[in-house]
Order: structure tokens, then sequence, then C-alpha cells
């Protein structure tokens, strides 16, 4: 049978608020267990809630990024669950009435670009963490993370392929960091996902039975989770069993996703509107103030690589990929005569290699925009060859310095003048008069002979287009 | 001193012109608790120790000529407020081991003008109850007949201050728990405009309806506690900011004009005919005082005891999971897993009326029944709010009693939750609309029993509130008559 | 309306509260009592009638993004029941 598999993704974003969501405690990352859970963390008898201006400021840059209604009145809600990382025994997010609502991202696959639907996103708290590690057969509980705001980010089923869902969960973690919402780091589970998978035969309007995977931290874990549970589904069904709609959890060192039996009784969340925290009001002015602050957005941006500069969509992608290479793209511009085709090639090719070769950002670079952009310069006006130019770079990635003093010191600028080129070319002629015969009698193989030996002797500086004009001229002649 | 009959205001004098030092002060009346409470049980923790270094403080600040008008005035707290250092318990063996590791705001504010911590009073368990008899520490006896209740759930606040145990105290108030036991045990109570004071410290029962307010003999003395008890706190995103008033500002002026409102529901049945009695000779009082009497209705006062017991449940049920046995309060001794762990911790830790309460609310906010149940309730407390908005554009105040009858016997109403729960029929509503509700002594009726009337303001109306109550009190001397005990 | 034992023990599990079987035939009766009451409800016409959660009619205020609490977990912890390295210690969660 023909399977259509029907994916939508519930996306946690970690807020980048300095405070929680609804306390003064700090949301740093990597505190001593539970410094950083407050009496309001911990559900102390007595205490409460206080909404943090800045997260509500986070989740209205989201909705404008990407074009959803912002709710003018929200509520907060209550979800009622008994957990050991769930202090208050229940959850504060919210329910009927969401911050945002609607929206779509563009995902781009193979050169075609989708519009996904978004559901909502909502504001709520993060639960604490339980340490699963050997305390005597016990778990420990660690608060710390108990409160830090989170947006959950709601898609429609409008994803087809564990691809496309990976698609669509590298646009949005784009969109979040680039808008500065959310710092991205998903191995300190700042942007972590739960997929909701179903399959149906196709051409059926209905939807299958779905599971839900929960807590997908990468974006591999994402793909494998997705393909394996489409997998599992078709196997199951064409077997003649039935799926059971559950919450299921993926193991990557299994790539396996298997029943989250904790998760199994039948989940009553009791939600009621939160009678500590009045509705949310968010008015026209507050709205107008952080469209005010809002950056180009990267899809925007990408769409004015390609009108402007002439780039393939391809490297206006990988120049908007995050906000800070395309900053560092857009600052390198001016260096190098503002030649976009030559700077794209280079800040996705060299630099981002030698990014990735040591792991760092783009925003750590050892070589800047106005380095790169001094380099790039004596490419263009012929001093030296792209080939030195890469060599320049690795000088200038581990050594630092200045393209031009480093030409000057290490007599690395091309050899582009005729006579001197026509000197080696005529030793050259001198020492291999068997090949010149060779070449006149109609071989011209060995032509490129004649270049490997004048680039050597020229230690690599000649200009190569010049070389084989000389070179051309001196062969031919009787 | 004669501390049965010594108001407020005499103290604070008293304490200022030196005639008496807070350390004395504090001295008379921990020993009246150390002799009286035995057989009263309004305290739950005295702590003679922490409360005389307090008085120490105060008498310093006094030396220093920095008092203010509670200086060195011992005050008794409902052990629903947080108080660091003390054992705060909510009248419950889930939190029997709990020594607070920070102040409630209103702990502070109380702190902050100078005033001593007496004691902790007790209570009905997380304040669910109508007659004292639900606290874990238990009952509290009602100072004018020791086999009577003391209504409740500030049974320990209302006692503690009709035996004169305390001069006033602290209390709270989700359907009439301020109000109803200051009825029953003679003395008087008010419950704020929902907002006033901050509920940060002060232990959930209903997020929506609680509030915190004061006990004390009279509305006078009731002006000058509140005085220092209200305030915004930035910590209760419920809480109200608005500009300091004195409540004890209008409390001399007359009452001639004033609007009684008269709800043709509260005096049509329903009311013990003692209790009626005792109201009626009030009014007539205020007729003598130049008020004009105005007949209102509140429409669906009636369905106020419904409405109450799906809202204040359902938020109970969600506030009290809290209590898991992980990060304090009692945990089981022994269990299979975690789950076991939680059933048996709170099992064991809650008694039954709060057990029923949370079931309640657990159920009324299920799959399936959350339209029928809450959305309807909240829906039911719209129109109970339209009632009143009506009502006080006849009137300035509501009158009528604030028990239906006086205090009943031990055991008499704990067989049938919903008869201890129809106790509460006259002061419900106003929670439910988040109005301002005073209860003053009124005569007495049956076996020499106290009835209470209650007095509801609109929205801020507290000054005006206790503007009439004093008024009463100027014309007669309810207030003033304490059980024997007190003279002991 | 009344409450079977499975609605009862549905309940209580939800609300994690250990039920005795003794408990239940005197909650159940206690129950019809309670729902008998707030059955009354139902009667009510309200429609049209928005639900009200809070009497008072207010916007929620925000707090300032601010770090403002300090360290205090040997104040939190000295009020607890297990604790270990700074962890609150509970049986096993299973997964």
């Amino acid at each position: 049978m023909d399977w259509e598999v029907v994916i939508g993704l519930e996306t946690h974003a970690q807020l980048a608020t300095h405070s929680k969501i609804f306390s003064g405690a700090a949301t740093a990352f990597g505190a001593a267990p539970n410094v950083q859970a407050c009496a309001v963390d911990l559900a102390l008898p007595g205490v409460l809630p206080v909404l943090n201006r800045s997260a509500v400021d986070c989740a209205i840059r989201f909705g404008l990024a990407t074009g959803a209604a912002i709710a003018s009145r929200s509520i907060f809600a209550r979800k009622n669950y008994f957990y050991p990382d769930l202090p208050k025994g229940y959850q504060i997010s919210q329910f009927e009435i969401p911050v945002v609502s609607g929206g779509t991202m563009s995902i781009e696959l193979e050169g075609k670009v989708k519009q996904v639907r978004l559901t909502r996103a909502h504001l709520e708290e993060d639960a604490g963490k339980s340490l699963h590690e050997d305390f005597h057969g016990l778990s420990g509980i660690d608060l710390n993370r108990a409160g830090t705001p989170l947006l959950e980010i709601v898609s429609e089923p409008d994803l087809r392929s564990a691809t496309e869902a990976v698609a669509y969960a590298r646009a949005l973690h784009r969109l979040v960091t680039w808008i500065g919402i959310c710092d991205g780091n998903m191995q300190e589970g700042s942007f972590r996902c739960d997929a909701n998978v179903s399959v149906r035969p196709r051409g059926q309007s209905e939807l299958g039975t779905r599971c839900e995977i929960k807590n997908l931290n990468s974006f591999r874990f994402l793909e494998k989770a997705i393909e394996y549970e489409i997998r599992r589904q078709i196997e199951l069904i064409e077997a003649g069993g039935v799926v059971v709609q559950e919450t299921r959890l993926y193991d990557p060192d299994r790539d396996e996703t298997r029943s989250m039996r904790s998760k199994e009784d039948a989940q009553d969340y009791r939600y009621f509107p939160d009678p500590d925290l009045l509705p949310l009001h968010i008015d026209a002015a507050w709205i107008g103030e952080v469209q005010a602050r809002m950056p180009e957005l990267p899809d925007a941006m990408q769409q004015r690589f390609i009108e402007q500069f002439g780039l393939s969509l391809y490297d206006a992608g990988v120049l908007t990929a995050s906000r800070s290479m395309a900053s560092y793209f857009l600052e390198l511009l001016p260096y190098a005569a503002n030649d976009a085709k030559l700077c794209a090639n280079w800040v996705s090719g060299e630099l981002s290699a030698a990014l990735h070769r040591e792991g760092l950002e783009i925003q750590d670079s050892r070589v800047s925009p106005r380095q790169l952009g001094g380099l790039l310069k004596r490419i263009q006006d012929g001093t030296i060859s792209g080939k030195m130019g890469k060599e320049l770079f690795d000088i200038l990635w581990r050594e630092g310095g200045e393209a031009d003093a480093l030409i000057e010191a290490r007599g690395l600028q091309q050899i582009s003048d005729v006579s001197s080129l026509e000197g080696i070319v005529e030793s050259l002629m001198a020492e291999y008069p068997a090949q010149v015969a060779e070449y006149r009698a109609g071989k011209e193989k060995v032509f490129g002979f004649f270049v490997g030996r004048a680039m050597k002797a020229s230690g690599g500086r000649a200009n190569p287009e010049q070389l084989n004009a000389v070179l051309k001229q001196r062969l031919k002649a009787e | 001193m004669d501390l049965a009959n010594t108001s407020l205001r005499q103290l604070a004098s008293a304490l200022h012109e030196r005639r008496i030092s807070s350390r004395e002060l504090a001295q008379a009346y921990l020993g009246r608790i150390e002799r009286l409470d035995g057989e009263l049980g309004a305290f739950i923790t005295v702590d003679p120790e922490k409360t005389l270094a307090q008085a120490d403080a105060a008498d310093a600040r006094i030396a220093r000529g920095q008092a203010g008008p509670l200086t060195g005035i011992p005050i008794a707290h409902k052990d629903i407020f947080c108080t660091q250092g003390w054992l705060t318990t909510c009248g419950s063996r889930m939190l029997s081991n709990f020594v607070s590791p920070y102040d409630a705001h209103v702990i502070e504010k109380f702190a902050g003008a100078g005033a001593l911590i007496l004691g902790k009073t007790n209570m009905d368990e997380f304040a669910m109850g109508s007659s004292n008899e639900t606290s874990h520490f238990g009952p509290v006896k009602n100072p004018w007949n020791l086999a009577k209740v003391p209504g409740g759930s500030s049974g320990g606040s209302a006692a503690a201050v009709a035996a004169r145990l305390a001069p006033a105290a602290t209390a709270t108030d989700t359907g009439g728990s301020i109000r109803q036991p200051a009825a029953l045990c003679g003395v008087s109570g008010i419950k704020p405009t929902y907002g006033l004071v901050s509920r940060y410290g002060m232990i959930a029962y209903a997020s929506s309806l609680d509030q915190g307010g004061v006990i004390a003999p009279s509305a006078e003395d009731l002006g000058l506690v509140l005085n220092a008890m209200v305030g915004f706190d930035a910590r209760d995103s419920t809480s109200i900011d608005r500009p300091a008033e004195d409540y004890t500002a209008t409390l001399g002026k007359p009452l001639k004009g004033l609007r009684i409102g008269l709800p043709r529901e509260y005096f049509s049945g329903g009311v013990s005919s003692d209790v009626a009695q005792a109201i009626d000779a009030a009014l007539e009082v205020y007729d003598r005082l130049g008020a004009e009497r105005v007949e209102v209705s509140l429409p669906h006062s009636a369905l106020s005891v419904p409405v109450y017991y799906v809202l204040a449940p359902a938020e109970a049920s969600s506030n009290l999971s809290r209590y898991d046995g992980v990060r304090y309060g009692h945990r089981a001794a022994q269990y299979a897993d975690l789950n076991d762990m939680y059933e048996r911790s709170r099992a064991e830790g809650f008694g039954p009326e709060v057990k029923r309460r949370i079931l309640t609310g657990t159920y009324v906010l299920s799959r399936g029944y959350y339209d029928a149940y809450y959305l309807q309730a909240q829906r039911v407390r719209r129109l109970i709010v339209n009632d009143f908005r009506e009502a006080f554009e006849q009137c300035d105040v509501i009158m009528g009693p604030s028990s239906p009858t006086v205090a009943f016997g031990f055991g008499e109403k704990t067989g049938d939750p919903v008869q201890m729960y129809l106790s509460d029929i006259f002061t419900i509503s106003v929670n439910l609309a988040g109005l301002p509700g005073l209860s003053i002594p009124a005569g007495f009726g049956a076996a020499g029993l106290p009835v209470g009337l209650q007095l509801i303001g609109n929205y801020f109306s507290e000054g005006r509130l206790l503007q009439a109550a004093h008024g009463y009190q100027q014309a007669t001397d309810w207030h003033r008559q304490v059980p024997d005990m007190a003279r002991a | 309306m009344a409450l079977t034992d499975t609605d009862l023990k549905r309940l209580a599990r939800l609300a994690r509260l250990r039920l005795e079987e003794s408990e239940i035939t005197g909650l159940q009766g206690q129950f019809a009592g309670i729902l008998g009451l707030i059955d009354q409800l139902q009667a009510v016409d309200t429609r049209g009638i928005e639900p009200l959660s809070h009497a008072l009619d207010l916007g929620l205020r925000l707090r300032e993004d601010l770090v403002t609490e300090t360290d205090q977990r040997a104040r939190f912890q000295s009020v607890a029941p297990q604790v270990e390295e700074g962890l609150y210690l509970v049986p096993k969660v299973i997964e």
C-alpha cells in the first residue's frame, strides 16, 4: 500500500530572559542543583506567580515574525498532574486563549518553498529535572529549571516526511535565534521538539492514529525518531495491528521509540484559568513598539540577497542561516568592493570550513570581516591567485595579521609581468626540447606539462592566465 | 491593667506614655494564654521567648520615639500566614512539621509597624470548615460556652479575641471564615475588598476568594489593625495598588442619611428566630441614628452556596497539589514506590474535609464535567456579582445576619457536610463578588450566645463600613460584653 | 446524580489520595449530598452570560525581567524530608 505520512511538531523554545517566567530566580544554565530554585519555584506554601514582561515580549516578537495574531487578551491556565519535577502539581500554561494564534513558516526543500501553518504559540513554565543516577535506588530532583519561560510553538500537521519535519525545525530554530528570543542551544535543552506522527493510506482524508514522540533535542534524533516511527506504524498496520495513541520516547542508542509507561494512564489535566493570574492584556502600542525593534527577518533577507546580489537560493540560504552569519557577510561586502558572489563563496567555503573544523560560531571567527575583505581585495586586483588566497587565509586564521602586510613580507604577489614569465618559459623550453617538438607536432597534451613546470619554477606565484598566454605564444613560435 | 476592657487605642497610648512596657503587656497576654488556652484551644503555637524578644525591641523603639500606633502591641496570627522561624501548620498534619523559611507580606507589614507576634492561632484545616472542628490540632471552643463551636475557619483568632487572649488577631476569609466565627464569638471582624491585603505567604485555599482581614473587639480596633495590614505587594499579581487610606479617619462621622440596603432574600426565612430578633433590634438602632432603610434584592444569593462549593474546591484541589511530600511537609514512613508515596503522604497528611473538597474539586474540573459544573458556576458567579452591582445603586451598605444561627454544638453538623456548608449562606456571596464585609456583635440569641450583624459594602468602602459599625458601637455596648472567661 | 466506587477511585487516583475500601461507602453518601447541592446550578438559565473567573476586572500586572532572588537552598532544604547533594530525593521516577 502507498502510505502518506502526517507530522505535526510541538516545539519548546526556552526564552532568553534573565529571570524566570513567574519568579525573580536566575535562568542561567549549569548552576549547582537547586541554587536557582527560589520560594516561588519550589512552590512553598503561600507563594504566588508574577509574570515576566520579557517573556511576553518574546511571544509578541515571535507572533509578528510569523504573521500570527497576537491576542489582546489571553489567559493563563493550570495543567494539573503530579510529577516530582513539577513542584506545584500543576504547570502554568495557556490553554483556551493563547497569546499567539496562527502564522506560517516557510521551509525549503530541494529548491522548493513550502508554507507550514502554525496553530498557536503559548507561554508556559518549564519543569525541573529528575536525575536518575543512583542515589541508593532513588531519583534526585533539581528544580533549577523549574519556571524557566518556554514558548510552545505548535504546527499544523502539514509536514509529510521526516525531511520536511527537520527542515521545519531548522527554519524555526533559525527564526527564534534570529529574533533573539531563544539561544537555540539544543544540548542544553533550549530548543526541543515533540513530534506527532501518523500514517494513512494515500488519498484518505481522515488522519490516522498518532503517536507523540517526546523531547527530541537534536535534528538528527528528530529525523531518526520520525523515520523509525513511520516504519513501526506502517509495519504494524500491514501486519494487521492498530496504532495506539500514546506518548513515546526515542532511544538514540537503540535507534527506536518506545512507549512511556509513566504517561500511560489516561491523563485528565483538568485545565482551568489560573486564579492567581489575571488576564494578560497586550495593546497595540506594545505590539507596535516590539515591531519597531524587529530586525529584518531571515526569509526577507534571503530573498533580498537573491534579488539584490544575484546570489543563488542556496548561497543566500547559507548566508542567512543565522543572524550573525548574515551580519558577517554584510560587514564583509564593502571591504571586498561589494563583490557578493566572491564574498559568498568565501564565507560559505573557506570560512565555514575553518569554523566547523574548530567548532566555532561565526561571531567567534578568528578572521574578521575586515581581514577577510583585505584578502579578497587582493584576489580581485590580481595581486594573488585564488589558490594563494587560500594559503593566505590559513595564515590569517592561524596567526592573524593583515593580508597586504603578509603578501609583502612573504613575497606572495602573483607574477603577472610578461617578461618575467617569458624568462621562465624560455629556460624551460631550453631544458625540454623534446617536449617542445612533441607539442609542435600536434601533441597538445604536453601543454599541461609546461604549465606545471612553470608554476613550480615560479613558486606557485605565476598568474595562471598570463602564463597560459605566454606559453601558447612561445610554444607556437617556430 | 484590665485587658478585658481596654481597647487597642488605649493600649497604644499606655505604651506610648510608658505606663506599661511592651514586655509587660506581652507577658500579661502570654500569661492569660498559659492559664486559659488549655481548655480553649485557640492557639497552635506560642513562643514566649520570641515574643518577648520582639517586645524588647519594641520597647527600645518606643524609647527612641519612633513608635507607630501598633508598636509594642501583641497580635495573634492565624496559622495560615507563613511566619519565618515559626511553625506554620495551616491546621493540618501535612504541615505539622513546617517551620516557614519566609514571612508572608502581612507578617512583614506588622513587623514593620513594630507589632509583636503573640502566637499562631488554630483554624480549620487549610481553612476548610465552619466550626473549627477539622483542625489537626483539635477543635477550638467557644469562650461563651465551651460546648459550642467558635465558628470557622478562623475559630482560633475569634476565640482568642473573645477570651481576650489577644487584643487583635489576623484571619482570612474565603467564604465567611472571618465574619462567621466573629459573629459566633461575639467579636468584630472585617474581610476587606479582594486585593487589598496581599495573599503572598497566606497559604492558599481558593485563590480567587481568599482574603486576609482582622478580628478584634471593636470596629475602631479593626481600623487600626487594618491600617497596618493593607498595602500593595508586587509579589501578588492580584494585589491592588492604590493610595494608603486611614481606616479610622471617618469613624466619628454621623450616620444620618446612610442608606441601608436590606436584601429581601436575607429576611425571608432560613434564619433562626433569635438571630432574626437581634438583627431587627440592631436595625432599629440604625433607625435612631438617622439611617434610612432601603429594600433591595439579591435574587441569586441562594445559589452562592452551590457556586462556592464548585469553585472553591476546584481551586483548592489544584492549590493543594503541591503537598506531595517531596520538598516539605508530611511524607509517609512506608511506601512501595513514587505513586504510593504521593497517595499515602497525602492520605495521611490531609483530614476528611480536605479530602472531600479535593475530590469534589477534582470531579468538577474533570473531563466531561468542566462545562456543566465549573463554567456554569462561573456564569452564576457573574449573576451574583451583577445582583450586588444593582443593589449598590440604591444603597450604601447592605445589612443582614452574619450567620443563620448562633453557635452550634460540637458534632452537630459534622456528619452532614451540606448542613455545615449552609452555615455560610450569608457570607459566601461577598467573597464571590470580592466585596468588603464586616461582622459586629449585635446582642445575644438562644442560650446567651452572641449574634453577629453583617455589613457589606461596595468595593473599597472599608472606611464607610467601619464608620457604620463604629456608629452602632457608640450607641450600644454589645462589643464590650465579654464571656466570663475573659474576666478570669 | 451519584458517584460509583469506580468514579471515586478514579478521582482519588487523579488527586493522589489513597482511599481505603472502608472509606468509600461513607464518601459516596456525602458526595450524594454535595452533588445534590451543586446540581442546583444546572437549573439556572445562563445563556449569554460570560463565565467570571475573578471579581477583579483588571489586567495582569507584569514584572520587569530582573534577577532578584539569591541562593537560599540550605534554608529551603532544612524543611525537606530527604535531600542529598542539594537534590530532593524521591522514589525512582520511571519514564
